[in-house]
This record gives C-alpha cells, structure tokens and sequence, in this order.
C-alpha cells in the first residue's frame, strides 16, 4: 500500500497537510462569526488540494493533479463564494443563539479526536500499519466527520449547517486522497459535482426558508412534531 | 430483447418527460406527458422482469447492472410512478396553481428518473450518487407547496439526510481501501467486484464498513433511530410526492443495505451483522407503533406506518435465507402499492375536510362513500390482516426469523404488529364511526370535479385490487423468482 512506504519528507508533508486542516475545523468550532467559518473552510479546501497535488507527486498519480486543480477551484473558490453570496443576502454574521458555547464546543470536539484516534489506531493495529500516515488519515478523516456533525448539531443559523455538511464531505475528501489515491477519476469528479448540486440546492431552500418561513436559524424549525 | 433496449426505455421516458414539460410550458400537455412516461416505465419494467432472471448482465462498460433483485425494484417504483402520476392529475388539479404545474411535473418524473438509476448502478459510488441526487429532487417536491411547515420539512430532509448519507460514502471509501489491499490501488468498485474481494477483507474494516453503510443508507431507508427525517418529509409534500417517497424511494435504498447484507456475508463475521440489521428493524417497529397510538395527524400517521413497514422489510432482509428473502420482497411489492393506496386516501380526506388532523375527520364514508370505502380497506391491509398481500409476506418474514439464530425478533415484532393494528385502526373508528363532539358543520364536502374525482380514484382501485389478489394468491413466478434472488443472495441461507 502506497502510504505505508513513504520517503520521510512526504509523510511529514502529508502529515502537516492533514492536522492543518483538522486544526481548521476547530477554527470553526471556535468562532462565532459566520465569516471565520467561511474563510477557515476555504483555507482548508486549498490546503486538501495542495495535498492531493503531494499524493500526485509522491504517489505518482498523474490524474491526481487534476483532483487538486479542480478542488482548488471548486471547492476553494465556487463554494466560498456561493456560501458567502448566501451571508450576503441573509444580512446574518454571526451565530446568536449557539447551543453550546464555543469553547465548550472545542472541548467536545477535542474529546472526538480521542476518540477518533482509538478507533483508528485500534483498525491500523489489526493492518499492522500502527504509526504511518494512514492511522493520521483515518484519525482526520473520522474527526472531521464527528466535528461536521458536532456543527450540524449545536450551531442553528443555516450558514453553519451548510458548512457542517461541507467539513463531513472535506474530512471525507481528505482521507480519501491519502487512503485511496487510485480511486478511479471519475467517482471523483461525479462527487464534487455533486458537491456543487447540493451547495446550489442549500441556495435556493435558504432563499425559500427566508421568504416562506422568515428565518434564518433552524432554531425557529420546530412546528413538525411528534 | 436485449437488456440494454429495454433500460433505455426505462431511463429515457422520464427523461424525456421531464424536459418536456420544463420546455413547453402547459400544464395539461405536462401532466398527460408524465402519465404517459410512467405507463410506457411500468411496461418495461415489467418486460424487464423476465429478462433480468437470465443471470445478472452488466451494461455499459459494467457502469449498470440488470439482476432480478434490481429488476424487482424497478418494478416496485414503476409501480408506484404509475399509480402516483394517475393520482396527480386529479390532485394537482384542486390545488389550483396551475402557473406552477408544468414545473412539479418535471421534479416528479425526475425523481422518477433518479430513482429508477439506483437499483440499475453497479459501481458502488455511482449508486451512492444516485441515492444522494433522489434526495436533492425530492427536496423541491416536499417544499413544492412553499408553506412556512413544508419549508421546514424540506430543511429538514436533506440536512438530515445529506448528513446520515455522508456515512455511507466513509463506508464505501473503506470497503474500497479494504479492497485495495488486494486488487491494488485502482479498480473499479462494482458490487461483484466488492463480493468476490470480501473473503480477503480484513474483518475489522470490513464490519466498520458496513455500520457505516448501514447507517447511512438506513437513514435514507427511514430506520429508526434515523427516521427523524420521513415524517416531516412525507406529511408535508403533496399526496401523490408522499406516496413516491414511501412506496418507491426507500425501497431504492433498501436495496444497497440488502446488497451489503450479502457482501458481508461473504466475509464471515459471524452473526453479528445480521444481528445489528434485525435489532435496528426491530427498533423501528418499536418506535413506529408508540408514534402510531399517539398520532394526531394523518399523514404521519401513514408516515410512521411506513416507519414500520419498513423495519419489517429489514428484519426479513436480516433473518435472510430463502424464506426471509422471499418473505421481503413480496412485502415491498405490497407496501407500495398499500401506501400509496394510503396516501391517496389522505389526500382525498385533506380535499375534503381541509385539515390533516385526524380529531377534525369525521363520518367519512358520507362525504365520499367510494374512496373512503377504498381508503379504509387500505387501512385494514396496512395493518396486516388478512385476506391482504402484507399478510402473507409478514407471516413468511415471521416463519423465517423463528427459524434463524435471532427468533427473538420474532416475538418482538409480532408484539408490535398487534399494538400498531390497534393503534393504526383506532384512528380509522374514529375518523369513520367515532361522534363528532363540535357541531355537525364539520362534516367535510369532497368537491372536485368528476373528472378529476376519476383520476383521485382510479389509482385507489388499481392499488386495491392486486393488493387482494396477492393476499389470496402468491404466484408460483413469484416463488420461483424469489428462490433465483435468494440464492444468489446466497449467505444467510440456513
């Protein structure tokens, strides 16, 4: 397997990579503000394509520089700027009613790391990969998941659900390119188009949610009951 | 006829339907245009059935697959579409926004679309995609009526659902990492592929794996604890979407959660998974009938019995074995047609009395003797009596479980069977028999055009009468088509 036997420069590489884009998520976790959210999910989609464009060096995966082009573009710059038209008109920019303060919600999110490092040491034991990059990338790839749902559970404002939803798909993106690099191209770019599809979906419900419903906290969703 | 002409006919007429009516912008030419998909997808499909027992056959450079547990899916949503697109014209018509009905009949045939391609994809990421674009659809059909509670429901659909779906895709990443280990860094993951790489699988990635896919496409299939989406979305789309949603959709997921049933198998973890799929059916059983005994609503009412039905479906699918096989699809055919039965009846209630609480229903066989004659004939089928097609399935799931390692199951569900029938046909008395304790001028007046009451009732005696025919009658095809898929199925066989 390709991320057990790795020059020492390109696991540190990758490594960095990864735990900078986890630390990005508890940026978000971290902060009130709708645009440090928004600024903190950007940096890390640049930072997954500069990693995919390490695979593809590394790895020899050629087609791989065209996954890092295209997440650059997509997912650093289309969805930023579709999420921040979406602030824009919504006159939101910060969350107000959280359920669990900030730094509580670091706390917690520190407490999912744990435990996602025991569940992924736990599988990489039973490989024998204990102690290389693909125990850190399930580690990441898992904590990232637990802290998209961390978000989708304790902030309301629909921005931050949007971009719960997007830090699951980036975690999930990010492992994928250190655990699987050879998945075939196509699967790849069908995702990220997807990714784009559900982004335009949010746009044009959050449009709804506001002229319909009046709101822009999910706070304000609790008539369907029971 | 080769496969391959008759799933271009499949894929192609919704297709077709829905940019036609997006292009030409009349409503009548658009609800004719869909009916006419529908009929020419439910001809196929049925054409398919025979073709599909030959063996599985992959199309297209293996990117499809046509295999009878596919086949029978595609004949449970054709079914569906058929009897929906019916229902619509005469629904849709009472709403009375016809500036808008040319669109919701593109969204529908092109959920129509989207939900005939998840059980034809062989590679396990398309199918993934294929399930994820059902919901993005279907989410512009529940907020279709653009009210502040169908604004919520919608929201609440695909956050829920994007979100539980999302653990499929980690799932499928690590059946794909797992499978790397063996067949090298890129190859292509269809789900014979998956199968005959499973004995390899490093048991540990191969049962995270598959919670994971279970969760996930679970959540999409509406099991409890991850249901909390399905009656917010079901209760607030309009009828004809309602019956889309629970007789057709969940069936094209449950078919990933049956096709990882089996690769599991394969690996030999012992009953643990199997155990995990019964107790969430179970689970969901349990969960249904207490919101079933408390409902007030009625399309809840008949979304938690999809709830239900559903959990019942996974327990025969978890049971496995040619009776358990056997005993779930018979019950998916019949849950689709039942529910859309039951939805239709639902919206002819909301036409009538203009509410949806069950408390302010009342006498309904004197303000519409024929479908309220038809709804509540449903009503006794849903619950599962006799002489009704879900009688005979959920006896056979019922006969499967005591055979197996988990006939504990067994007991539970027939526990919860007997409170829903209580519970769910309490509802009924009261709706029918029960007094009105306001004032008479509650009675509801039905009033549609006759036209347009045909098509509202057509599609109840169309659901009505095979849903009879098959609670007194199982055909030996049908037999012997369930022995082809349960043996290929293979694994849980006992």
């Amino acid at each position: 397997m390709f991320a057990a036997h790795l020059p020492p420069l390109a696991g540190s590489l990758f490594s960095l990579l990864s735990i900078t884009s986890l630390l990005l998520a508890f940026v978000m976790l971290g902060s009130r503000w709708l645009n440090a959210y928004l600024g903190a999910f950007a940096l890390q989609s640049w930072l997954i394509a500069l990693l995919s464009a390490a695979v593809a060096y590394y790895g020899d995966y050629p087609e791989l520089y065209g996954i890092a082009a295209l997440t650059a573009l997509f997912r650093g710059l289309v969805l930023p700027y579709l999420l921040l038209r979406i602030t824009r008109r919504l006159n939101v920019d910060r969350e107000l009613h959280e359920r669990l303060s900030p730094s509580s919600s670091l706390v917690v999110g520190g407490l999912l790391v744990v435990f996602a490092f025991v569940v992924s040491a736990h599988l990489g034991a039973t490989l024998g990969l204990t102690g290389t990059i693909a125990v850190l990338a399930l580690t990441t790839m898992l904590s990232m998941k637990l802290i998209g749902f961390l978000m989708l559970m304790v902030r309301s404002e629909v921005v931050s659900q949007i971009l719960g939803l997007l830090v699951i798909e980036n975690g999930i993106f990010l492992g994928s390119q250190i655990l699987v690099p050879g998945m075939p191209l196509l699967i790849e770019l069908v995702i990220l188009f997807d990714l784009l599809v559900v982004v335009a979906c949010f746009g044009v419900l959050v449009r709804y949610l506001v002229v319909h419903a009046g709101t822009t906290s999910t706070r304000d969703l609790k008539r369907l009951v029971g | 006829m080769s496969p391959a002409i008759v799933v271009i006919v499949i894929l192609a007429a919704p297709l077709a339907a829905a940019v036609g009516c997006e292009l030409i912008r009349s409503p009548r030419f658009a609800e004719y245009l869909n009916l006419a998909a529908s009929i020419l997808v439910f001809a196929a499909a049925l054409r398919l059935l025979p073709i599909a027992l030959g063996g599985p056959y992959t199309l297209w450079d293996r990117y499809l697959i046509v295999d009878p547990l596919g086949a029978w899916v595609l004949l449970s949503v054709a079914t569906v579409y058929l009897l929906a697109s019916l229902y619509a014209i005469g629904y849709m018509r009472a709403l009375n926004s016809p500036a808008r009905l040319h669109r919701f009949y593109a969204l529908f045939a092109g959920f129509a679309l989207t939900m005939l391609l998840g059980p034809l994809m062989n590679n396990i990421g398309v199918y993934w995609i294929a399930i994820e674009l059902t919901t993005l659809v279907s989410t512009f059909l529940v907020g279709f009526e653009k009210t502040r509670e169908s604004i919520e429901a919608a929201w609440k659909y695909i956050v829920v659902v994007s979100a539980g779906i999302s653990l499929a895709l980690l799932g499928i990443i690590l059946y794909y990492w797992g499978g790397s280990l063996t067949l090298g860094p890129t190859y292509a993951l269809t789900w014979g592929t998956l199968r005959a790489v499973a004995p390899h699988l490093n048991p540990m990635i191969a049962l995270t794996a598959f919670l994971l896919v279970f969760i996930g496409f679970g959540t999409k299939v509406g099991l409890a604890p991850m249901h909390t989406w399905l009656p917010d979305a079901h209760s607030e789309g309009p009828a004809p979407v309602s019956a889309m949603l629970s007789g057709a959709l969940l069936n094209t997921a449950m078919i990933g959660i049956v096709r990882f049933i089996q690769v599991t198998d394969a690996v030999h973890l012992g009953i643990l998974p199997r155990t995990v799929v019964v107790a969430i059916g179970a689970l969901s059983l349990a969960i249904a009938a207490l919101f079933i005994t408390r409902q007030t609503d009625v399309k809840r009412l008949m979304a938690y019995s999809s709830v239900e039905h559903m959990g019942v479906m996974t327990l025969g699918f978890g049971f496995g074995g040619p009776l358990g096989v056997a005993g779930a699809l018979y019950h998916m055919l019949n849950h689709s047609l039942n529910k859309s039965l039951m939805f239709f009846g639902s919206g002819d209630a909301m036409h009538a009395f203009r509410t949806k609480r069950i408390g302010r229903i009342h006498h309904v066989l004197t303000s519409m003797p024929v479908a309220g004659a038809l709804w509540v004939a449903g009503a006794v089928a849903i619950t599962g009596a006799p002489p009704f097609g879900l009688f005979l399935s959920e006896f056979t799931i019922l006969r499967a479980g005591l055979a197996g390692p988990n006939a504990w199951a067994v007991f539970v569900m027939l526990v919860l069977l007997v409170v829903i029938f209580v519970g769910f046909l309490n509802h009924f008395r009261a709706m029918y028999f029960g007094e009105n304790p306001k004032a008479e001028a509650a009675t509801g007046r039905w009033q549609l055009r006759a036209a347009d009451r045909f098509w509202c009732v057509l599609p109840m005696w169309l659901a009505l009468i095979p849903l009879l025919a098959m609670g007194l009658w199982w055909p030996s095809a049908f037999s012997h088509y369930f022995a082809v898929i349960a043996a290929q199925l293979g694994g849980g066989a006992r």
